[in-house]
C-alpha cells in the first residue's frame, strides 16, 4: 500500500512541478506577496495630511499649531486663507482633515475661558476618520496639559493609565503580518488542490485512476501530499520572513505553531479536494475555490473582528477553519499562549479536516460523468 | 461600425453566448457570486464594535466607584464582566474572557475626595491593535463625560482650555459599512470581470478549438470582440444587481450622478475582463490560468486598493504597486461618487488611469495573440 501511495505522490508532484509556470507560481508570487501586503496591510495612520485655517492668528494659536507640527504623523499641506478652501481641500482628499481656529482664540484662553477649536475630517473611510479623530483629540489633550502647567490652573483630578499587553505599542502590522501567514497558506494550499482533481477529470485520466487497484483513500493520500507538504513548507517560509524581516515577536512554541499550521493545512487541502472532485470542469473548480476562499477571509476576523458580525454570520464563521488557525497564529506569536489554551481552536480543525477529506473520498467514487 | 454588423461577428457571438449557457458556472459567477459576496460582506464587515466584553475590577466600592460604573453600564461600547480581585481580572484578559480591564485602585475614592491624582487603570489585549485602540478611545470618552458631570455637581472648577469641536464630512455617524459597501463592489467586480475570462482563451487553447477558429475569415478583432461583448454584458448584469443591493439592501448612501457610476463601471469592467484575457493568453494553460487568477485577483484588490488600508500610510515602494492595481482607482472613484457626490478633481484623473489600463491590457492581448499564433 506505501508503494502505490508513494508513486502516486511522486505522480501528483509531477504533475505539478512538470511545468515551468506553475513551479513558479506556486512559489514565488506567495512570498512577494508577503513583502507587499506586510507593509499595505496596516490601519495605523502614518501619514494624517491636514490644512490649517487660522482666523485667530495670536501666540496660542500658533503654540497649538506647533503641537500639531511637532506630532511625527501629522503632515500640514498647507495653511488656508479662506472658507472655500475647505471643502475644495477635504473634497479632492488633498486633506483629511482640516483645523479651523476661530478668531477671538488667544484672546477666549488668555481670559480664562474654554475656547473651541472647529476639527472637519472626511469621513469616507470611518476607520482612518476615527483614528484621525482621536489623534488630534490626543494632541488636544497634551496643549491643554502644556497650558494649564504654564499658567498655574487647576486640572483634571482624575486620569487613565492605560497600557497594551502583548503589543505594547499598539503596531497594527504585528496583527496583520501574523495574519498574512494563515491567508497565504490558505491561498498556497487551495491553489495546489483545488484544481487538481477537476483538471484530471476534464481530461479524463481521473476515471483511468480510478480503475488501477487504488482504493479512494490511497487516492484521498495521494493527492493530499502535495497540498500537505507544500502548505506546511510555504507557512514555514513565510513565519521565517515574519519572524526575520517584519520581525514580529515569536513568543510561542515551535511545537504549538506547527500542530497548529498542520491541522489547518489538512483542513485547507480537505476543502480543496472536495471542491475539485464536485467540479465537473476546471472553471467550475475555479468558481469554487474563490466561493470558499473569499468569504473564508472575509469571515475570519483577518481584518475585521468577527465580534462586530451579527450572530447569525458568527455562526457562519464556526465552519470557517482559517478563523481558528488566525487564533492560534496570532496567540502563539503575540501572547505566547501553550496547548492548553488552544485546544478549543484545534479541535474544530481536526473536526473540519476529518469530515472534508472524508467527503473529498466519498466524492471521488461517486460522482461520476 | 461595420465590422460590429458583420455576421461573421453575430456567429461567434452566438456561439459564446451558448457555451456560456451551457457551463451555467459562467452565470454563477457573474450573478450569484456578487450577490453572494455582498450579502456576507456586508452584513460580515464591520468595524464598528458593540458590546465589547471588558472586565472591571473595583477594590474598595465607594459612591465614586459606583457612579463611574453606572457611566460605563449605560454605554453600548461596553458589556462590563466584574471580577472580584486585580489577579483574577488579568486572569480572565489572559483567557480571552474580555478585552481589556479596568482597575479602580482601592484608594480611588478617597483620592478623588481628597483632589489628588486618582488614576484608574486601564490594560487592553493589544494583538489585534487596532480594535485595542478604538477600545482605548470608547473607555476614555465615557470616562471624560464622567468627570465633567462628577467635576460640576460637584461644583469643582477646572480648566479645560481648548475643546474640539469636530464634524465629520460626508459620513456624520462614521458608519463603516458606508465606505466599505462601495469597496466591496470592487472587489466583487475584479473577481467577477478576471474570473470570468481567465479561462476562455486557455481552455480553447487547450482543446485546439482556437486554431480550428483560426482558419476560418474571422479577424482577431472579430476573436476578442466576440469573446469580451458577452462577458461584458453578464458583468454589467452583475455589476447592477450590487449596486441596486448597496442602495436598497445596505442603504449607502448615492450623491454622485448615475451616469458617472456607469461609465466608471464600464471602463473598470473592461479592465478586468481585458486582465483575464490577458492572463488567459499569456498561459495558454488553464491550470495555471486560475492559480493566476487567484493570486493576481482577490488578494491585491482587497489589500492594495485603498478600500481596506489607507494607501497613504503605506511604504513609498509599496505606494508604487498600488498603482498598477486597477481596483484602486475605482475604489476611489466608488468611495466619493456614493458619500460625496461627483468630484471631478477626483474622478476624472483615476477614470484616465482606467482607460489607459484597460488599453493596455486589451491591447497587448491583441498583439499575443496574434504573436502566438505564428
Amino acid at each position: 500500500m506505501l508503494g502505490r501511495i508513494l508513486a502516486l505522490t511522486v505522480k501528483e508532484f509531477l504533475a505539478l512541478f512538470k511545468d515551468k509556470r506553475s513551479r513558479f507560481v506556486v512559489v514565488i508570487p506567495p512570498l512577494i506577496q508577503l513583502l507587499v501586503f506586510g507593509y499595505a496591510a496596516s490601519f495605523d495612520l502614518n501619514h494624517i495630511p491636514y490644512a490649517v485655517y487660522d482666523r485667530d492668528g495670536g501666540y496660542a494659536a500658533r503654540e497649538l499649531l506647533a503641537h500639531f507640527q511637532g506630532a511625527p504623523s501629522f503632515e500640514l499641506v498647507r495653511p488656508i486663507q479662506r472658507q472655500e478652501e475647505i471643502a475644495e481641500l477635504i473634497d479632492r482628499r488633498a486633506a483629511l482633515l482640516v483645523i479651523q481656529i476661530p478668531p477671538r482664540f488667544t484672546a477666549d484662553l488668555v481670559s480664562g475661558r474654554t475656547a473651541p477649536v472647529q476639527v472637519l475630517i472626511d469621513g469616507r473611510n470611518s476607520n482612518s476618520a476615527q483614528i484621525a479623530q482621536s489623534d488630534v483629540s490626543r494632541i488636544l489633550t497634551g496643549f491643554n496639559q502644556d497650558w494649564i502647567a504654564q499658567h498655574q490652573l487647576q486640572g483634571m483630578p482624575v486620569s487613565l493609565v492605560t497600557r497594551a499587553w502583548y503589543n505594547p505599542n499598539l503596531e497594527s502590522r504585528w496583527f496583520f503580518v501574523s495574519g498574512l501567514v494563515g491567508l497565504l497558506t490558505l491561498v498556497v494550499t487551495m491553489m495546489v488542490t483545488a484544481l487538481s482533481v477537476a483538471r484530471e477529470r476534464e481530461q479524463g485520466t481521473f476515471d483511468q485512476l480510478l480503475v488501477t487497484p487504488l482504493r479512494p483513500v490511497e487516492i484521498l493520500i495521494g493527492k493530499a501530499m502535495p497540498g500537505i507538504l507544500i502548505g506546511t513548507l510555504e507557512a514555514s517560509l513565510v513565519v521565517t520572513l515574519a519572524v526575520f524581516w517584519f520581525k514580529v515577536p515569536l513568543t510561542g512554541g515551535l511545537g504549538v505553531l506547527y500542530s497548529g499550521i498542520l491541522l489547518f493545512v489538512l483542513a485547507a487541502v480537505g476543502v480543496g479536494l472536495m471542491i475539485s472532485s464536485l467540479a465537473a470542469t476546471l472553471q467550475q473548480a475555479l468558481l469554487g475555490a474563490f466561493l470558499f476562499l473569499v468569504p473564508a477571509v472575509i469571515l475570519s476576523g483577518f481584518a475585521t473582528p468577527i465580534d462586530n458580525m451579527p450572530d447569525a454570520v458568527q455562526t457562519l464563521t464556526l465552519v470557517d477553519p482559517l478563523r481558528y488557525y488566525l487564533v492560534i497564529l496570532r496567540s502563539v506569536f503575540l501572547e505566547g499562549a501553550g496547548f492548553e489554551l488552544l485546544l478549543p481552536q484545534m479541535w474544530p480543525l481536526a473536526l473540519i479536516a476529518l469530515a472534508t477529506l472524508a467527503a473529498a473520498a466519498w466524492l471521488f467514487r461517486h460522482r461520476m460523468s | 461600425m461595420a465590422a460590429l454588423l458583420s455576421p461573421r461577428l453575430l456567429g461567434l457571438l452566438r456561439k459564446e453566448s451558448l457555451q456560456i449557457l451551457r457551463d451555467p458556472s459562467s452565470i454563477a459567477i457573474a450573478f450569484v457570486l456578487p450577490v453572494l459576496l455582498l450579502l456576507l460582506f456586508g452584513y460580515g464587515v464591520s468595524l464598528d464594535s458593540k458590546h465589547v466584553p471588558v472586565g472591571i475590577v473595583v477594590e474598595q466600592p465607594s459612591s465614586e466607584a459606583s457612579s463611574f460604573l453606572g457611566a460605563f453600564q449605560q454605554s453600548v461600547y461596553f458589556e462590563p464582566r466584574f471580577y472580584g480581585t486585580r489577579q483574577a481580572g488579568r486572569e480572565g484578559l489572559r483567557q480571552r474572557q474580555v478585552k481589556g480591564l479596568l482597575v479602580l485602585p482601592a484608594d480611588f475614592a478617597q483620592r478623588l475626595k481628597a483632589d489628588r491624582d486618582a488614576p484608574i487603570q486601564v490594560i487592553v489585549n493589544g494583538v489585534d491593535a487596532n480594535s485595542a485602540r478604538l477600545l482605548e478611545g470608547y473607555v476614555q470618552g465615557v470616562w471624560s463625560s464622567w468627570l465633567q458631570r462628577e467635576l460640576q455637581a460637584r461644583q469643582i472648577p477646572v480648566a479645560r482650555p481648548v475643546e474640539p469641536e469636530t464634524r465629520i464630512w460626508f459620513n456624520a455617524e462614521l458608519a463603516s459599512r458606508n465606505y466599505l459597501v462601495p469597496g466591496l463592489l470592487v472587489v466583487n467586480m475584479t473577481l467577477v470581470g478576471a474570473l470570468l475570462t481567465a479561462l476562455v482563451f486557455a481552455r480553447e487553447w487547450e482543446r485546439g478549438t482556437l486554431e480550428a477558429l483560426m482558419v476560418t475569415p474571422v479577424t482577431l478583432g472579430e476573436i476578442l470582440i466576440g469573446k469580451l461583448l458577452p462577458y461584458f454584458v453578464l458583468g454589467m448584469g452583475g455589476m447592477v444587481l450590487s449596486v441596486l443591493m448597496a442602495l436598497f439592501l445596505f442603504e449607502v448612501p448615492m450623491r454622485g450622478s448615475f451616469w458617472v457610476l456607469a461609465l466608471c463601471s464600464t471602463l473598470f469592467l473592461l479592465t478586468a475582463l481585458g486582465m483575464g484575457l490577458l492572463i488567459s493568453i499569456v498561459t495558454r494553460n488553464q491550470f495555471v490560468a486560475g492559480m493566476i487568477a487567484i493570486l493576481a485577483t482577490f488578494l491585491p484588490a482587497f489589500l492594495l486598493s485603498g478600500f481596506l488600508f489607507d494607501i497613504g500610510s503605506m511604504p513609498a515602494v509599496v505606494q508604487v504597486v498600488t498603482h498598477i492595481v486597477a481596483a484602486r482607482y475605482f475604489v476611489t472613484i466608488l468611495q466619493s461618487l456614493f458619500l460625496a457626490g461627483d468630484v471631478w478633481s477626483l474622478i476624472l484623473p483615476n477614470a484616465a488611469a482606467l482607460v489607459l489600463m484597460a488599453s493596455f491590457f486589451l491591447g497587448l492581448s491583441r498583439r499575443l495573440l496574434r504573436k502566438r499564433l505564428e
